[in-house]
C-alpha cells in the first residue's frame, strides 16, 4: 500500500523538488539559512505562498499584511477542503495531517476519490500526502544548501505541474459522462482571467464556479439520478 | 524574531483555511456540501489548468505554442495510454525541448 502511494506520488516528485529548490534558492539569496527554509516548507507547506512569503520577510511586512496576503493567496484551499469534507470524513488518526497537507497537487491526485483495491483508503491517502510533503521539504533544503550552483539548466521542468493538472483533467473527462462541472471550471476561469487580469482572477473564478454549479444543482442531481437508474 | 512571527502567521492562517470547512461541517455533511464535493473537483482541476497557463501570450511571440503543443501531448498520451506518469513525463520533455530549440 505504501508502494502504491509512492507510485501515485511520483508525478509530483520532479515538480516539487524543482519548485522546492527554487524556493530554497530564493531564501538563500534573501539571507535565510537552511533551518528557516526547512521550517517554512514543513509548517506552511503551500508553494506559491512561500514564494510570496520570501518577499514579505525581506520587505518588512506587518503581521496584518502577512495574514491578509496569506488569506488571499491561499483562499483556494477553502474550496479544496469543502470538496474533501465527505471523502476525509472517516480518516480518523490520519485526518489532521491529511487536511494540513492538502496542497493543489495532493488535491489533484486524491480528489477523484479512487484508491487501490485492497488498500486502506485513509492510510493510502495519508502516505500520498506524506510523500508529496517530503519532496517539497527535500527540494527546499537542496535549494537552500546548493544556492544557485545547480550545474544544469532545469528551465521548463516546472511544466510538470501544469502537465499534472492537464493529465488529471483529461483522466476525469474520460471517466465521467457529465462534463458540465469540468467545463464550468474551464470557462468560468477563462472569463475571470480576461475580466480581472492574471494577478487577481483566481478568487473571482472560484466564486463564479461555485455560483454556476449552485445554480445547476437541480439539473445536475436530476441527471445523476438518471445515470444511477441506468 | 520578526521573521519567526511572520512565518508562524503564514503557517497558522494556511492551516486555518485548510481546516475551516472540516470544522464547520464536523457532524452531518449538508447535502449542498456533498453536492459541491462531487462537482467541485473537476471544476477546480479545470481552474488549475487555466491558472498554470495564465502567463502565456496568445497574441505575441511565441504565441503560447510551447505550452499548447506540450499540453496537447499530455492530453493525447493520456487518452491513448491512461497513465498519468507517462503523460506528464512526455509533456514536460516536449516542453523543455521546445523552449530550448525552435520556439
Amino acid at each position: 500500500m505504501i508502494k502504491q502511494a509512492f507510485y501515485k506520488s511520483i508525478p509530483v516528485m520532479a515538480g516539487y523538488i524543482v519548485l522546492g529548490t527554487g524556493f530554497g534558492i530564493l531564501m538563500h539569496n534573501a539571507g535565510y539559512g537552511v533551518l528557516w527554509t526547512a521550517a517554512m516548507s514543513l509548517f506552511i507547506y503551500a508553494g506559491s505562498m512561500q514564494y510570496v512569503g520570501v518577499n514579505l520577510l525581506t520587505g518588512g511586512a506587518s503581521v496584518i499584511t502577512t495574514a491578509l496576503t496569506t488569506v488571499m493567496v491561499n483562499a483556494r484551499h477553502l474550496f479544496y477542503s469543502i470538496s474533501m469534507v465527505d471523502l476525509y470524513k472517516d480518516a480518523g488518526k490520519y485526518k489532521p495531517y491529511m487536511i494540513f497537507a492538502l496542497t493543489d497537487e495532493t488535491y489533484s491526485l486524491l480528489c477523484d476519490g479512487k484508491t487501490p483495491e485492497g488498500a486502506d483508503p485513509n492510510a493510502y491517502r495519508f502516505f500520498v500526502s506524506l510523500f508529496n510533503h517530503s519532496y517539497w521539504v527535500t527540494g527546499s533544503i537542496l535549494g537552500s544548501l546548493l544556492g544557485a550552483v545547480i550545474p544544469f539548466s532545469t528551465a521548463g521542468i516546472e511544466f510538470s505541474m501544469t502537465a499534472l493538472f492537464i493529465a488529471a483533467f483529461t483522466e476525469q473527462w474520460l471517466t465521467t459522462k457529465d462534463h458540465i462541472p469540468a467545463l464550468t471550471g474551464l470557462l468560468s476561469t477563462l472569463v475571470c482571467l480576461v475580466i480581472f487580469g492574471r494577478d487577481r482572477f483566481l478568487i473571482p473564478a472560484m466564486l463564479l464556479i461555485t455560483l454556476v454549479l449552485t445554480l445547476l444543482r437541480g439539473k445536475e442531481e436530476a441527471q445523476d439520478r438518471e445515470e444511477a437508474k441506468q | 524574531m520578526r521573521s519567526v512571527i511572520l512565518i508562524a502567521v503564514m503557517a497558522v492562517v494556511t492551516i486555518l483555511l485548510r481546516f475551516l470547512p472540516f470544522l464547520v461541517f464536523r457532524k452531518e455533511t449538508p447535502p449542498y456540501i456533498t453536492y459541491l464535493g462531487k462537482v467541485l473537483p473537476p471544476a477546480i482541476i479545470g481552474m488549475l489548468v487555466i491558472y498554470c497557463l495564465k502567463d502565456i501570450t496568445p497574441l505575441a511571440q511565441p504565441y503560447g505554442l510551447p505550452e499548447l503543443i506540450a499540453a496537447g501531448c499530455v492530453v493525447g498520451a493520456q487518452v491513448l495510454k491512461r497513465n498519468s506518469l507517462i503523460s506528464i513525463l512526455l509533456g514536460t520533455a516536449v516542453y523543455m525541448v521546445l523552449i530550448r530549440t525552435i520556439l
